[in-house]
């Protein structure tokens, strides 16, 4: 048994990986921006009084929750084909992202929601706040601020999955790693520039929110409340 | 001749056979008391026995069955009341301070005079200096609620409802979640409040206290207006439900 490692074919082609993991960044944060919207939207409208409301954002969430990405994927990509709609593969796969993270994101909201006491929000109203005000000022920044960390967590954890987004030829990095592994044969050492790039990814998505954390939330910053 | 009126002047609060029950529990049975301008009323009684539902009815927190509740201008029992107007002349401090834990004490204070008054940011924030300063605590302009001591929270969560400049001021047994070396801070915050002519209604435990600041005392005893009077009542009840309370203490 040997193992015989060389990268050199596999580190010549550079640029490729780079523009690979460009284009999975630049897929992960529109992602991450719609899904986050989508998200919050959601955590507040299953909470409405309106039953059509807080009904539809339960089946969406329930939906994504209990079916794979990659059908998903499919079923944007060849839905919207289907119906004449042509999109680019990024395209189609920041759609997908974005409807998955979404879901992930409005659980977690939610469970933001529920941690803050009824008493705060009886405060807000002996202050004579209005319900909007009490939602942004009382409920929804605490919220977020409290379930900050999960939230990274489910965006690290999408920007990997988009890798699934190669099956439908959004050229990201695991798509470039396809073609060059089938390109040099030498598979094993493309996937593990690879698995270190997305490492790489990781750190840098981390990094990026945390210190959106410390801007967005000044308290952090003050008491050093840890990530 | 002189054009002077006498203008008789209603009271700020007045309940009038206030009833409420929570389920089959009757918890307000016929409560009447009014609060005169510039007064302090003292809610005592057993636990259980209304005084914070009767409290909490005056901010409208709890929706009465019947009878009939005036603060100020508003029918607090009116289903088409603007709760947001009571509010800006009512102020309640709660037991457990609820200051916002991710706001400064600064933001806490300036939040409903901004968004609530259109009040400008600079302003407001003078405003909460001048209220910090009223409960002795100018120097945690910008510090955390999770930094203060718990007296230091309620004093603050004092200055924040005073800063809306609330016509009567609703405490809720704002001393009960206090150390006893705590509740002293607070309650000297109240009696200098009292002494500024603040229109106060408070539900509390501290009989010291209450003797020496309520221009009237309510004693509650299962959910009626059992015993009430001045302050002296305390020393020489007339029944033995208050004569036993005063006794035990609770």
């Amino acid at each position: 048994m040997s193992l015989n490692l060389d990268f050199s074919v596999v580190l010549e082609r550079w640029p490729l990986f780079l523009d690979g993991a460009v284009m999975t960044l630049k897929l992960a944060f529109m992602a991450i921006l719609i899904g986050g919207a989508i998200g919050t939207l959601c955590a507040v409208g299953r909470g409405s009084n309106n039953r059509f409301v807080a009904g539809f954002c339960t089946v969406y969430v329930e939906t994504i929750r209990n079916t794979p990405l990659l059908v998903q994927i499919f079923l944007v990509y060849f839905g919207l084909a289907s119906i004449g709609f042509k999109f680019s593969a990024f395209s189609v796969a920041a759609a997908a992202l974005a409807i998955n993270v979404g879901a992930y994101t409005a659980e977690i909201i939610r469970a933001g929601f529920e941690s803050i006491p009824p008493s705060q929000i009886e405060a807000a109203e002996g202050l004579a706040l209005s319900r909007f005000q009490i939602y942004w000022h009382v409920i929804l920044l605490p919220a977020i601020e409290k379930v900050y960390p999960s939230l990274t967590s489910q965006f690290v954890l999408l920007m990997l999955a988009s890798s699934v987004t190669s099956q439908i030829s959004a050229e990201e990095l695991t798509a470039v790693a396809n073609y060059v592994q089938s390109d040099t044969y030498r598979a094993f050492e493309t996937y593990i520039l690879v698995a270190l790039a997305y490492i790489g990814l990781s750190l840098v998505l981390r990094a990026v929110f945390w210190s959106l954390g410390l801007v967005l939330f000044p308290r952090r910053r003050r008491l050093g409340t840890p990530l | 001749m002189s054009r002077e009126r006498i203008i008789v002047e209603r009271p700020v609060v007045a309940l009038d056979k206030v009833h409420k029950s929570f389920g089959p529990l009757k918890v307000l049975d016929g409560v009447s008391f009014t609060v005169e301008r510039g007064e302090v009323l003292a809610l005592i009684g057993r636990s259980g026995s209304g005084k914070s539902t009767a409290l909490r009815c005056i901010d409208r927190f709890e929706k009465i069955d019947s009878g009939e509740i005036r603060v100020c201008d508003h029918r607090v029992d009116a289903a088409d009341i603007d709760l947001r107007a009571l509010r800006q002349d009512v102020g309640i401090v709660f037991q457990s301070y609820n200051l916002f834990p991710h706001l400064t004490i600064a933001q806490n204070i300036t939040l409903a005079p901004v968004s609530v008054k259109g009040m400008r940011k600079a302003e407001a924030l003078d405003l909460a200096r001048a209220m910090l300063a009223r409960v002795g605590l100018s120097e945690k302009l910008d510090a955390y609620p999770e930094q203060l001591s718990g007296g230091q929270q309620q004093r603050a969560a004092i200055a924040r409802s005073l800063a809306m400049q609330p016509k009567v001021m609703l405490f809720d047994e704002v001393t009960s979640a206090l150390d006893p070396e705590l509740t002293g801070e607070v309650l000297k915050v109240i009696e200098q409040l009292a002494a500024d002519g603040m229109t106060m209604v408070m539900v509390t435990h501290e009989m010291g206290f209450a003797r020496g600041i309520a221009d009237q005392v309510v004693f509650m005893h299962a959910g009626r207006v059992h015993e009430a009077g001045s302050a002296s009542i305390l020393s020489a009840p007339a029944t033995p439900e208050l004569a036993q309370f005063v006794g035990t203490g609770f």
